[in-house]
């Protein structure tokens, strides 16, 4: 803007004003550089993948234009693995929220802001947040797989035997899945939980509040966007979620990025290369519509900060 | 048209970027040899035995994948190969990636030094890839059956293994049939190796199944049924096999080729677990898996070489002492090339084979695909 508008002046006002432009706009280009490996990082990972698998949903086997990817969309597999992964991230997401809010509250009036047990707690769910993967899926496989040793123990002391196929059903797998969930709402929302401050109850108290009328007139309107947008970044986190599943259902296509291995991997049907991007083109639309609702949730509650 | 000249473009880039390192000397000298060495269609295009094992030297590396050692003896194989030719490096990537990668390799890595030469590849993926191979034609072609190599030589059958049943005999006791896997002590522990319609050896698994439950190749619903039967009694597990699963006592009984049947025994032997494994004469299912080689090999005379090299008995042995049947087992019958004491330890075909063609595989799939996930679930 500012160079169209220097070649407005007269040439001595131009020559005046470009030199002393010089320096702030060298300043700026170099402001500009140094974001540069971050934007070829973004545009490297982000946006030519998706442009990939954009693209890749319209070719057939043969790289022309087809439609044909997207008719199997709608086939009963399809949806019902569509179905499943939008359940699973649901329930994992929202029994995730709720526990982790609660230990959030706990740890609020419970700890000592600076205190060893809440710091041990933040940095034991960092880590945890982050425990997926084949490694979360063979820990759980090992205590009550098949021949886990909490199977063994029940089997051996109390005579109660865990269905083999337990882990490779659904309730399994939201119960894994809370395994990180529950972790990752504890650090995303602590925060949250510690900007509401005592001088509010304090003030609603002095008005004649009880603790009841406190919740739900100021603390939970307060608190509620914040919590709907992080149970929606659960809700991404586990619906984007493929190796622990892959682990646990190895031959099954239960939720959509299996389906998607599935596809890709296909030794008999070689030719689905289009079906598994048009299942990832369908995830993405699913994920961009989860975080275009959880920024204007986050934007409603930084009024509050 | 544009392919190509984006191929040729990056094959030039290539060559520029290379011309730094080391072989820029021998670059000149062998590019003609190299053309010459990639549109070779047979032996005799390079001249003799020797002349082709000179070229793939100064080629000096094979690229090969998905080649998991323990696969049909393959690691005796690679070594063997090594041992005969020291001055070929063997790159191997990816081993345990399925047919249907291995061509996803040659695509993506397509003018890269990278890019697999040969491929080991199911008779779906390779009968629906031919424009990636290059015809050719070992020197023990006439001596493979015609109806398991393409009349073109873009790929050829190499092995096959026998559908099986394996199971942990120490824990089980034994099997005599199909359905005594729907006995209860069996719960949660019985597998396919992958999903029908998806993995090759579970395919052909179901085709056992289907064939001992009274099924054909026109009729599959007898096998499904029993599928249904072995998971409503709670006996199917949907993990996928792996040596660790079969390790853990997590998979117990094993629907698979015969050739990791064989090496999921050897490993478990020194385990101290009698693992044991069964074929039936009624239900012999074979596949074979084919060898092609890459149009745009990196290395076309090594790729080549190593093609001749798995069709002598040398490497046909090792594929039968790795509990395979290879190709050329019954002309090795005949002119006495195989090797008895192998031949007297394996698993051997009895009576009638059921195979099948590229067109009856892709019926059964899409069959399966719209049948097994509604009856087994997704």
């Amino acid at each position: 803007m500012s160079s169209i508008s220097a070649n407005n002046g007269r040439p001595l006002e131009r020559a005046v004003r470009s030199r002393a432009m010089s320096p702030a706009r060298r300043r700026s280009l170099g402001t500009a550089a140094v974001t540069i490996p971050f934007f070829s990082y973004v545009a490297a990972f982000l946006i030519l993948p998706t442009g990939i698998v954009i693209v890749g949903a319209f070719l057939s086997p043969t790289n022309a234009f087809t439609l044909d990817n997207f008719s199997k969309l709608t086939q009963a597999n399809t949806l019902e693995s569509f179905c499943t992964s939008i359940l699973v991230s649901i329930l994992s997401a929202v029994i995730g929220a709720i526990a982790g809010a609660l230990v959030a509250y706990a740890l609020v009036i419970g700890a000592k802001p600076d205190g060893v047990i809440r710091r041990i707690i933040v940095a034991l769910c960092s880590v945890l947040a982050q425990f997926g993967g084949v490694m979360l899926a063979f820990a759980f496989i090992a205590t009550i797989g098949i021949n886990g040793v909490v199977t063994m123990m029940l089997q051996q002391f109390f005579h109660i035997t865990v269905s083999p196929n337990w882990l490779s059903s659904l309730p399994g797998l939201i119960t894994v899945y809370c395994y990180f969930q529950i972790p990752l709402m504890i650090i995303t929302f602590l925060p949250a939980m510690d900007s509401i401050r005592p001088q509010w109850r304090e003030a609603s108290e002095s008005l004649g509040a009880n603790s009841w009328q406190y919740w739900t007139s100021v603390a939970c309107p307060i608190l509620l966007p914040r919590f709907i947008s992080a149970t929606l970044l659960l809700f991404a986190n586990s619906f984007s979620a493929y190796a622990t599943a892959a682990a646990l259902f190895s031959q099954r296509s239960i939720i959509v990025p299996l389906m998607i291995q599935g596809a890709i991997r296909n030794e008999m049907d070689p030719g689905q290369q289009g079906f598994a991007q048009v299942l990832a083109f369908a995830m993405i639309v699913v994920v961009a519509v989860v975080m275009v609702l959880s920024h204007a949730f986050e934007k409603s509650f930084a009024k509050w900060q | 048209m544009t392919v190509s000249v984006a191929v040729m473009l990056s094959v030039s880039t290539l060559a520029a970027c290379g011309s730094g390192s080391a072989s820029t000397a021998s670059a000149g000298s062998t590019s003609t040899a190299d053309s010459k060495a990639a549109s070779a269609t047979s032996l005799s295009d390079f001249g003799t035995m020797d002349d082709l094992v000179k070229a793939a030297n100064a080629e000096g590396a094979l690229n090969v994948i998905a080649l998991p050692h323990d696969w049909s003896n393959y690691g005796e194989v690679i070594s063997a190969f090594k041992k005969k030719y020291p001055k070929i490096k063997v790159n191997e990537s990816n081993p345990n990636a399925s047919s249907k990668e291995e061509i996803d390799a040659i695509k993506t890595n397509a003018g890269t030094d990278a890019a697999p030469d040969v491929v080991d590849v199911g008779l779906a993926v390779a009968a629906t890839s031919t424009q990636y191979f290059a015809p050719y034609k070992v020197q023990a072609w006439d001596s493979i059956p015609d109806s398991l190599k393409d009349s073109t030589g873009l790929y050829h059958a190499g092995y096959t293994g026998i559908m099986s049943v394996g199971w942990n005999k120490d824990k089980y006791g034994s099997i005599s049939s199909l359905d005594d896997l729907l006995d209860t002590k069996f719960a949660g522990t019985v597998a396919l190796n992958g999903k029908p319609a998806e993995a090759g050896a579970a395919f052909n698994g179901f085709l056992m199944a289907n064939a001992l439950s009274g099924g054909s190749l026109t009729n599959l619903q007898p096998g499904l049924d029993f599928f249904k039967n072995l998971k409503d009694k709670g006996n199917l597990t949907q993990v996928d096999v792996t040596d660790g699963t079969i390790d853990s006592g997590q998979t117990g009984v094993v629907f698979d080729w015969t050739y990791n049947q064989a090496s999921y025994k050897k490993s478990l032997k020194s385990k101290g677990v009698d693992w044991e494994y069964k074929t039936f004469p009624k239900a012999q299912v074979v596949s074979y898996y084919n060898q092609a080689v890459n149009k745009e090999a990196p290395h076309p005379a090594a790729a080549r070489l190593w093609e001749e090299f798995l069709y002598t008995a040398d490497a046909q042995n090792l594929w039968l002492k790795g509990g395979a049947t290879p190709v050329l087992l019954s002309a090795m019958e005949k002119d006495g090339t195989v090797d008895k004491d192998i031949l007297a330890d394996q698993t051997q075909l009895e009576g009638d084979t059921i195979s099948y063609t590229n067109d009856d595989s892709t019926r059964i799939t899409a069959w399966l695909q719209s049948n097994w996930d509604k009856t087994i679930g997704n």
